[in-house]
């Protein structure tokens, strides 16, 4: 978040979306690890690196300012996680007795979960996908000719499928 | 240290640097790179709480957090798709990125 350019920042970026998946993987969620990795490291990292090209942001990068907004920002920032880490201390939840042994076999019981208890939420998310994919075409579409917003409204959602 | 203090510590140490970098960088690229790395504290934070808290012997549904991050990783995912394409369209509009040139509703 210190770098200068920005190309270099989406990199530091990627670095730490694929640390946090092997800290999920090492913390027993081997689904949500794997999906942190497809999703993040693959997707999204590529969309920001997509949007750092299509907006000419890498070049020069932006010059170094100690602005006294963002040395406010910076003491918030510091602030809250003093706070935080004074929370995760002194708190009791934090510190159990005993540790649980480690979830077994986690993967069938994610499907069973999806399955039974979690269609509806899991339905949702799916329309929401299909909506947000949409929109995100007609926003990046708009502007340009304005007939290319019926294609794009009636193609997305063979994109959507992915 | 205790695992989950430190499985808390890091996310704690996560959120922070995302807010710093939502609050102090001027590319609007940044402040979502910023957002996405705050939501992962959170999902850090579930899956932490969903591997060592004491729900398992509780009757609560023991994958509860799990589906939870599940869930959050799509809606981050569309969140990170529309943002970015609001960002290209505001630079079509305006020719710049920089959040703090776009004061055109200031009052």
């Amino acid at each position: 978040m210190t770098l200068r350019r920005l190309v270099h920042c989406a990199l530091a970026l990627t670095v730490a979306f694929a640390g946090l998946a092997a800290l999920y993987l090492n913390l027993g969620a081997e689904f949500a690890g794997l999906a942190q990795l497809l999703v993040y490291v693959g997707a999204i990292a590529i969309l920001i690196v997509f949007a750092i090209l299509l907006t000419r942001g890498g070049e020069g990068g932006e010059e170094r300012s100690f602005s006294p907004a963002s040395l406010a920002g910076t003491a918030i920032a510091l602030a809250v996680f003093a706070v935080l880490a004074w929370a995760v201390e002194t708190s009791g939840v934090a510190h159990p007795a005993a540790l649980p042994p480690t979830p077994e076999n986690t993967m069938r019981e994610i499907g069973l979960a999806l399955m039974q208890r979690y269609v509806l939420p899991l339905e949702v998310i799916a329309l929401m996908l299909t909506a947000a994919m949409i929109g995100a075409v007609i926003l990046a579409l708009r502007e340009k000719r304005s007939p290319m917003v019926d294609g794009a409204a009636a193609e997305s959602p063979g994109l959507s499928g992915r | 240290m205790n695992p989950l203090a430190g499985c808390l510590l890091v996310s704690a140490l996560l959120f922070s640097v995302g807010l710093a970098g939502a609050l102090t960088r001027r590319s609007a690229i940044l402040v979502l790179a910023g957002i996405e790395l705050m939501l992962n504290a959170a999902n850090l934070n579930f899956i932490a709480f969903w591997r060592y808290g004491t729900h398992i012997h509780s009757a609560a549904d023991p994958m509860t957090g799990l589906i939870f991050v599940i869930f959050s990783i799509a809606v981050a995912a569309a969140e990170a798709a529309v943002g970015l394409a609001l960002i290209l369209a505001i630079y079509r509009h305006a020719r710049t990125s920089d959040v703090s040139e776009m004061t055109e509703l200031q009052g």
